[in-house]
């Protein structure tokens, strides 16, 4: 066992485990955006960053990958990590405002509106859906392409992709809403926002319908 | 040849590559580094061996390409010895005269000399140049000295003979105390001691352990890394061997940016000819180690210069960084304890183990300890690639060493470290550069670029460069950086095009420092350097921009105008002739206007103009 400091509680957790899990094991409510218990960690979003206590000063780390250390002493609740959050809920909102998920988080951290404006897009690049698919699945259909502000979720070249089983878990875990599924015919159905298209196929074990259980996982 | 097996046979070898070398014997240096060749370099070399070839001398004159002398301004360079003559600017038409005057007649060719601009003498040695004689150089001793397709070139200057003394006299922990003795800090710029680096992951554990060198030099206006590649790589293989069995380390990569052909052949070569000496591979020396360096280039991303996104790029995945811990000593390539250097840290390790660390830490400051090799570009006399004491001040680099500012203008500020450093301004030009004293005002050792401005660059546009290049260079995996340098850049870009609204500046320093602090890896926290360090130095700029909408350094097009005085105007309709978009009308002998709507702020009326008369406001 490791013990650490979190908003002034003694803390005893197994070593191995993140700052996050630590937190929320004892309550410490940390917001995050596309940590996922089911996935692995990303440390994409930084609404989860809390201020570590380092001989060179307090810093900033993301919860979710940060490691407990013996005798961390960690805040979640500062002016620096507030405005951080903040300022990751203002960019937030400024790419996908229109989407409620959305809004709700950032009032959850106080911010109700954006100075800055982006490109708007339902996608949020948390990167859930493609961890999803490569370490739930274990097919990598899709993944990130190009870099920065150009990046995005696509399947290769952008053509329809041959490992997809239609499984539909990036549907699920998408936090958007940005994924969605189309029947085109009652044979076939396309994965937005990438172009993948497949015929329909039953469930060789149990003829289920891939429609079916997804109606079941929502 | 056989492979080297033993320390006896490498002094063997180095002492009759000794033997067989005439001092006396004439002797071309031509320079093969990036530079020189883009001025010219191959014809150049071309023409001289036909001229050799025509005067009969092919036999008695021996030429050699070498590597970047540093000195790029005054290139292409030929260095006739051994009289040591240094001839600069040289063109193919030069090598008549090189060849029938200067080495048959011994007459010196006074008008390929450099003249050194402070008192207009000819000076006939690089080493008497103020560009060269203000150098303490050490890791680049032997750039521009010696062929870097030969190892012969490099044995001949006793290399390989610290490495032979590091395996056959020295126990792994003995060499990392030396290294750790000698204060050297990691060059890439963050400045970790490399000594502390080496012992944690000799002590890491695990069987399999790897080395690299990071070549993966990609800062605007930065050309160290790739300079040393070029001319001088079997001091990086051999820094790297010694390396490799200080920590334990069973392989070594060497990733290097595919925009550096020159340097991925010299590598190619010297990697191929290390491996027949029996310098590389099994057995080395005869001492029972094996290791071996694998070359890997890296596919154009900036990003991969951060270690973690490196280490993914060799792995074979999409070049994006980690979050850390578990730091590469602990778990790197493949999970396996992985020890990460610069170049310059690498060419540095031979020169310790063979001198000591004594003799590295007799030169720089209380922490910073040996050399800096600086790349000096922008508003400066002297471009080119400088290695000087640690603790020199800025004054001696910019003025001494780099020869001052073109065309009398003033001195404004420097950018040290690339996009990820700082401007340091006028004011702090005697502060001495070392690694602690930089991170004060705000800048970084970084890499080694160094960017001079003059009074005519505008820091706002500056801040608004650096940042175009990194949120274009994000990897985008991590929300502020990829977002919040796209902010920061359109509010950058908003303000240079006289769009800029109050609150701007505020607003563009809260997202910056917000970047800084929650950025996923080194790209992301240190991208607003460059406009954290203006605002703090030239937050007058900003206001001028938003506020009176002017720019002070008259640079930014949305906030200037072109107008011809008609005092001096002569009407000689050169500006009129020359404007790409038609703006300029008037008649002959008549004084010119120009048409603001139409103008399109090119500026080349200005350049065109003989009298000074175009004006810009």
């Amino acid at each position: 066992m490791i013990t650490l400091t979190i908003d002034d509680h003694q803390i005893e957790t197994q070593p191995g485990r993140t700052l996050l899990e630590a937190a929320r094991e004892r309550g410490i409510w940390i917001p995050t955006l596309c940590h996922h218990e089911a996935l692995e960690p990303y440390g994409g979003c930084r609404l989860c960053v809390v201020e570590l206590e380092t001989p060179h000063g307090p810093r900033l780390v993301a919860s979710c990958t940060y490691p407990c250390e013996e005798a961390a002493v960690v805040r979640t609740d500062t002016e620096m990590v507030r405005q951080s959050r903040q300022v990751a809920a203002e960019l937030l909102l400024a790419r996908a405002g229109h989407i409620p998920f959305i809004q709700e988080l950032a009032a959850s951290l106080g911010v109700h509106s954006t100075p800055f404006s982006l490109p708007v897009d339902d996608c949020i690049l948390c990167a859930r859906c493609v961890r999803a698919c490569r370490g739930i699945v274990g097919v990598a259909a899709i993944s990130m392409v190009a870099r920065g502000a150009a990046r995005e979720v696509a399947s290769p070249f952008h053509i329809s992709s041959a490992d997809c089983i239609e499984c539909a878990t990036c549907v699920l875990v998408c936090p958007t809403g940005a994924i969605t599924l189309h029947d085109i015919t009652d044979r076939s159905r396309t994965l937005h926002t990438w172009p993948t298209e497949y015929a329909r196929r039953a469930c060789r074990l149990c003829e289920y319908h891939a429609e079916t259980w997804l109606e079941v996982g929502r | 040849m056989n492979p080297l097996d033993s320390p006896k046979a490498l002094e063997a070898w180095y002492k009759a590559i000794k033997q067989s070398i005439d001092p006396e014997r004439p002797r071309l240096r031509v320079c093969g580094g990036t530079g020189c060749r883009s001025l010219g370099g191959p014809q150049l070399l071309q023409t001289l061996n036909d001229a050799l070839d025509a005067a009969g001398l092919k036999k008695q004159v021996e030429v050699v390409v070498t590597g970047c002398h540093g000195f790029c301004e005054q290139g292409p360079l030929v260095t006739v010895a051994p009289e040591e003559i240094a001839y600069q600017h040289v063109t193919p038409d030069d090598a008549q005269a090189i060849v029938n005057q200067t080495l048959k007649a011994g007459i010196v060719l006074e008008e390929l000399l450099y003249t050194d601009p402070a008192n207009n003498q000819r000076i006939l040695h690089e080493g008497d140049m103020p560009f060269y004689s203000g150098q303490t150089r050490r890791v680049m001793a032997l750039n521009g000295k010696i062929d870097p397709y030969r190892v012969a070139d490099y044995v001949a200057h006793s290399g390989y003979q610290a490495l032979s003394r590091a395996l056959y006299e020295m126990e792994p922990e003995e060499i990392i105390e030396e290294v750790s003795r000698s204060q050297l800090r990691g060059r890439g710029g963050a400045g970790f001691p490399t000594g502390l680096k080496w012992k944690l992951c000799r002590r890491a554990s695990g069987d399999v352990k790897y080395i690299i060198c990071n070549a993966d030099e990609g800062d605007p206006g930065a050309f160290m890394d790739r300079s040393l590649l070029e001319a001088n790589p079997h001091s990086i293989i051999e820094g790297m061997i010694i390396g490799a069995h200080a920590i334990g380390a069973t392989g070594g990569f060497i990733y290097v940016r595919s925009e550096y052909p020159l340097a991925v052949a010299t590598l190619k070569t010297a990697l191929d000819q290390a491996r027949e000496c029996g310098l590389l591979g099994r057995n080395i020396l005869g001492s029972g180690f094996n290791f071996d360096i694998q070359l890997h280039l890296g596919a154009g991303a900036f990003v991969c210069g951060e270690e973690t996104a490196l280490m993914a790029s060799i792995e074979g995945r999409p070049g994006e960084p980690r979050p850390r811990p578990p730091f590469p000593v602990q778990s790197g390539l493949w999970g396996h304890p992985t020890n990460i250097n610069n170049v310059k840290s690498w060419a540095s390790i031979p020169l310790i183990i063979a001198n000591g660390a004594e003799w590295f830490a007799e030169v720089g400051t209380d922490k910073s300890k040996g050399t800096a090799i600086f790349s000096m570009v922008g508003k400066i006399n002297n471009t080119g690639l400088v290695e000087v004491p640690m603790g020199i001040t800025l004054r001696e680099l910019i003025f001494d060493v780099g020869g001052g500012i073109p065309g009398g203008k003033a001195f404004k500020a420097v950018q040290i470290g690339g996009p990820s450093g700082g401007c340091i301004p006028a004011k702090h030009l005697d502060t001495p550069i070392d690694y602690d004293s930089l991170t004060s005002l705000g800048a970084i050792m970084g890499s080694g670029g160094l960017v001079v401005t003059d009074e005519t660059t505008c820091m706002v546009d500056l801040a608004r460069y650096f940042m175009k290049f990194v949120q274009q260079e994000s990897c985008g995996q991590c929300l502020p950086c990829r977002w919040g340098t796209q902010v920061m850049l359109d509010t950058l870009t908003r303000i240079c095009d006289g769009q800029g609204q109050p609150g701007d500046i505020q607003s563009l320093e809260q997202l910056a420092k917000t970047v800084k602090a929650a950025s996923l890896c080194g790209l992301g926290q240190t991208a607003p350097n460059p406009v954290l360090s203006t605002l703090r130095h030239f937050r007058a700029e900003y206001e001028a921009h938003v506020y009176d909408k002017r720019c002070p350094a008259s640079v930014c097009r949305g906030l200037i105008t072109y107008q011809i005085d008609p005092e001096i105007c002569t009407g000689c309709m050169v500006c009129a002739r020359n404007c790409p978009v038609g703006a300029i009308t008037g008649e002959k002998k008549e004084p010119h206007m120009i048409d603001p709507e139409l103008c399109t702020r090119c500026g080349l009326c200005m350049q065109v103009c003989k009298f000074n008369g175009v004006k810009v406001h």
